[in-house]
């Protein structure tokens, strides 16, 4: 029982994105197109998991006194290693990321994750409070890139597999595009409503 | 690039919380009133200045005749660590005043987007050292205006009657939606209409 709930806290109850408002800076920056909003998902639910692995594993032989220089090491280390895996392998997924993909280091949900968790945590513990931190935060960036592309552009972008481009085009949208959502206001205005949502949703409960 | 263009495309069109949501975190967090955003501002902007001028020397200077470039962020993430714990110690021995402005901003710097966003662009730009040092410098200053202008709009909405969901963070975003969108007027092309490359 109390392991899903490791899992299951970051899904809604503690989502990063909506409730706790962490690592905004790349969710507002590459929420353009949703086939960048899963790749920035997986290099961060990458970093994260290993991140938390690495650093409860090491919790008792880290000293104290330099405990986030180290977590900022494991951490910049595993992100060097998932910005040569991508330029590798889907090098259009990179250039899209672009700057943000090195931000991951600076993700407030990693180091945050790190310092509040897994560093007081078991091994087991800290890896299902990562995946379930990292779900929520891809179920968060997903919805926002699908809400942008949607209104913005009319379309779906997913990864081209055989035949298929990648690219879904929804009828209606396609042709009356609002520009505006896939420019940058459009990410903070969407941020805003979706904020209010939850905000009120959550309240909402309360009250019952 | 001229450095008046660096200078006018970091502040206005490329502006760092505007056009590429860099340095979101305290953008929201240390807005509420017009002081503390107008220290967090020169604290992030005195940062972005010196890391970008030194985290460009390491990168000229060690990482690439070694041809060590895979290590960028890693190095970039720990230079700008220690230096803003280094100019925290120099800070409070020189001027204790100016400690007591900056001082509880300073560590909320190291995980600041703004920073290490700017050193990564100073190379991809393929900026030599001054104009690394005026884009450390605009970009501090495109950060330093957009959190004054969103605190002083915060400190008058604190006073307006919002509706309950809204008050607080998502009155926030959807004021920052509304100056991005005025901001979007800074364009690209105004560099090219003033002669500027």
């Amino acid at each position: 029982m109390s392991k899903m709930k490791e899992l299951s806290k970051g899904l809604f109850k503690d989502n990063p994105i909506f409730v706790l408002m962490l690592g905004l800076c790349p969710v507002l920056g590459v929420s353009t197109q949703v086939s960048n909003a899963i790749g920035m998902s997986a290099g961060v639910m990458f970093v994260l998991l290993f991140s938390n692995m690495i650093i409860s594993a090491l919790r008792k032989i880290i000293p104290a006194s330099i405990h986030i220089p180290a977590y900022i090491v494991v951490i910049a280390s595993l992100v060097s290693f998932i910005q040569m895996v991508m330029h590798a392998y889907v090098p259009s997924v990179y250039n899209a990321l672009g700057v943000y993909l090195p931000l991951i280091v600076v993700n407030c949900i990693i180091l945050g994750r790190a310092e509040a968790f897994a560093s007081k945590n078991t091994v087991v513990d800290s890896m299902l409070d990562a995946i379930g931190m990292s779900i929520g935060f891809a179920l968060g960036l997903t919805l926002i890139a699908l809400i942008r592309e949607l209104f913005g552009s009319g379309t779906i972008t997913l990864f081209p597999m055989g035949n298929f481009s990648g690219v879904i085009n929804i009828p209606w949208f396609y042709d009356n595009p609002i520009r505006v959502f896939s420019l940058a206001p459009g990410a903070l205005l969407i941020m805003g409503f979706l904020k209010a949502f939850f905000d009120w949703n959550s309240s909402r409960k309360k009250d019952k | 690039m001229s450095y008046i263009a660096i200078l006018l495309t970091f502040i206005f069109i490329n502006n760092f919380i505007f056009s590429q949501f860099l340095g979101m975190c305290p953008f929201i967090g240390v807005s509420k009133n017009s002081e503390n955003a107008i220290g967090m501002g020169a604290s992030v902007t005195f940062v972005t200045t010196v890391a970008s001028v030194i985290t460009w020397a390491i990168y000229y200077f060690l990482l690439v005749p070694f041809s060590l470039e895979y290590l960028q962020t890693v190095t970039f993430i720990l230079v700008i660590a220690s230096l803003v714990q280094l100019l925290e110690m120099v800070i409070q021995k020189i001027s204790p005043a100016l400690y007591k402005a900056l001082g509880i901003y300073l560590p909320l710097i190291t995980t600041n987007c703004a920073v290490l966003g700017i050193a990564i662009i100073n190379i991809t730009n393929g900026y030599n050292v001054m104009e690394a040092f005026t884009g450390g410098l605009a970009a501090g200053l495109g950060f330093t205006l957009a959190i004054v202008l969103m605190s002083n709009i915060r400190e008058k909405l604190d006073l307006q009657p919002v509706r309950k969901a809204y008050r607080g963070v998502p009155i926030a975003f959807i004021s920052a939606g509304l100056m991005s969108l005025a901001f979007m007027a800074f364009d690209k092309s105004l560099i090219t209409n003033l002669h500027l490359v």
